[in-house]
């Protein structure tokens, strides 16, 4: 049996599932406390729902792209790892990044299906783990405390926030300014500084999505729309994600 | 429900969701931590811990700093439910914050209150069930899917993802906040323009980027408020 099919058998797919449904089961008690927890308080349901919807619409796609990770990984690692990793606290940048890294602590040339050995994988998948577990060591520790210092444990069942929602705003903003900026300095400086060579596509996406968003606001608002909300995002990427296959395809 | 038992209520949902969510996320620690080691004994084959120590020196110290500053930033955005599941579920930058932030959004939940904490802990739930659903059926559909995921007309697609999720936000936030987003968009774009480096490095770029925008956002929630108690 060779280490790829080990990695693909059906004892790596239980052991794998089984963490990703504890997880998923997790997912679903903190989801219907919330919900009853809203309607106790006395929100209403049509508030939630729009919520549930416009998180579930928003997540497709980026999670079909989070599905390529899947794919790509699958090659070198077998897919239950991969499949693990992406479904519970792994990120896409994250993942082929410290694999890679992992794979060379164990003396691969790269992270591939051909120099993989039981030894290697099962290190490469305890330094992935070990590498990532942060956040939640951290909300164990720290999240009550950070939450009530900050005043937003709960204090208010109702009422404003001051500053705080402008800074989360604010702080959302320069997170968005950062990834522009890179694409910006991606296209002017990629291939050299100021050689306006480098990659444009992810500026060309920006754009579109950014337009398409427009018009999906201009709908909700101006023609009373209100349901297109939900959709926008997920609308708007389909649209810049299309506009990059339109473009590739075109030059 | 009058506003104090309402809030009296809403206290003790919230310490009850820490209890929760410290017992949920150190069973998730373990089970990760724990899984390499099982498929160790099915692979009849333990992990290198001298080479896991060394791994972790020169790659996981770095995703260490990132997760302080992740933790340090994105908690208040999510409050305690959506907190500990978007640090167990993962894909925090790329879909969870954008995801609650949306969710939030739409709905008009204040940052800090009791509403905000319900629509977060719904929304990042929403998103986790999502994502694993599509990964599981990606992954039972992966042999008959890969030839279509994987075409080269495709491509171009699925490596533009977030760009195609920063252009549909920035659209959404810049426009309401123009004062506060040119600078940090000007400053950020001139220091990749100038160190090209940086790109690698855009995770981190966030920190300074969203410091200058509080920091603006800041002077003018002054200036107005100075300016609403003079009226």
């Amino acid at each position: 049996m060779s280490i790829l099919s080990k990695l693909n058998s059906l004892p790596m797919y239980a052991i794998c599932g089984a963490i990703i449904t504890f997880v998923a089961a997790a997912c679903v008690v903190f989801m219907v406390r919330a919900y009853r927890a809203g309607l106790a308080i006395g929100m209403d349901r049509t508030r939630m729902n729009r919520a549930i919807t416009s998180s579930a619409t928003f997540s497709l796609l980026p999670s079909v792209g989070i599905l390529l990770g899947v794919i790509a990984l699958s090659g070198s690692l077998g897919t239950p790892w991969p499949w693990l990793r992406l479904s519970v606290i792994g990120a896409l940048h994250y993942e082929t990044q410290v694999a890679q890294a992992a794979a060379e602590q164990v003396g691969m040339s790269g992270l591939s299906a051909a120099e993989m050995t039981p030894s290697g994988f099962t290190t490469i998948a305890l330094l992935m783990s070990v590498c990532i577990i942060w956040g939640i060591v951290f909300s164990v520790f720290f999240n009550k405390r950070y939450l009530n210092k900050l005043g937003s444990g709960g204090e208010s069942a109702s009422g404003g926030a001051g500053f705080g929602d402008t800074a989360m705003s604010a702080m959302f903003i320069g997170l968005v300014s950062a990834y522009i900026g890179s694409y910006i300095g991606g296209f002017v400086s990629g291939n050299g500084v100021f050689s306006f060579g480098g990659d444009w596509m992810p500026l060309v996406v920006v754009a579109v999505s950014g337009a398409a968003m427009a018009g999906f606001v201009w709908l909700a608002e101006k023609k009373q729309l209100a349901w297109v909300d939900s959709f926008s995002v997920a609308g708007s990427m389909l649209l810049g994600m299309a506009a990059a296959v339109l473009v590739k395809l075109w030059i | 429900m009058n506003e104090q038992e309402k809030q009296a209520w809403f206290q003790a949902y919230n310490a009850r969701t820490h209890v929760l969510g410290r017992v949920i996320s150190v069973i998730t620690l373990v089970l990760l931590v724990g899984a390499p080691f099982v498929i160790g004994i099915y692979l009849g084959a333990m992990p290198d811990l001298g080479a896991v120590a060394r791994g972790f020196f020169s790659v996981g110290l770095v995703w260490m700093v990132s997760s302080i500053a992740e933790f340090l930033i994105y908690t208040p955005m999510l409050g305690a439910g959506g907190g500990y599941l978007a640090f167990i579920t993962g894909n925090l930058i790329n879909m969870k914050i954008p995801c609650a932030v949306n969710a939030r959004d739409i709905v008009g939940a204040k940052t800090g209150t009791a509403e905000n904490e319900i629509i977060s802990t719904l929304s990042i739930a929403t998103s986790s069930l999502v994502t694993i659903l599509v990964l599981a059926l990606g992954v039972l559909l992966l042999v008959p899917l890969q030839p279509i995921l994987q075409s080269e007309a495709l491509q171009p697609a699925f490596s533009n993802v977030v760009p195609a999720l920063f252009g549909a936000m920035a659209y959404k936030y810049f426009r309401k906040n123009m004062k506060i987003a040119l600078a940090p968009l000007i400053v950020m774009s001139v220091l990749f323009i100038l160190v090209p480096a940086l790109t690698g490095s855009t995770s981190f770029m966030i920190i300074p980027s969203g410091a200058l925008a509080i920091g603006i956002a800041y002077f003018f929630y002054k200036k107005q408020t100075r300016e609403a108690e003079q009226k």
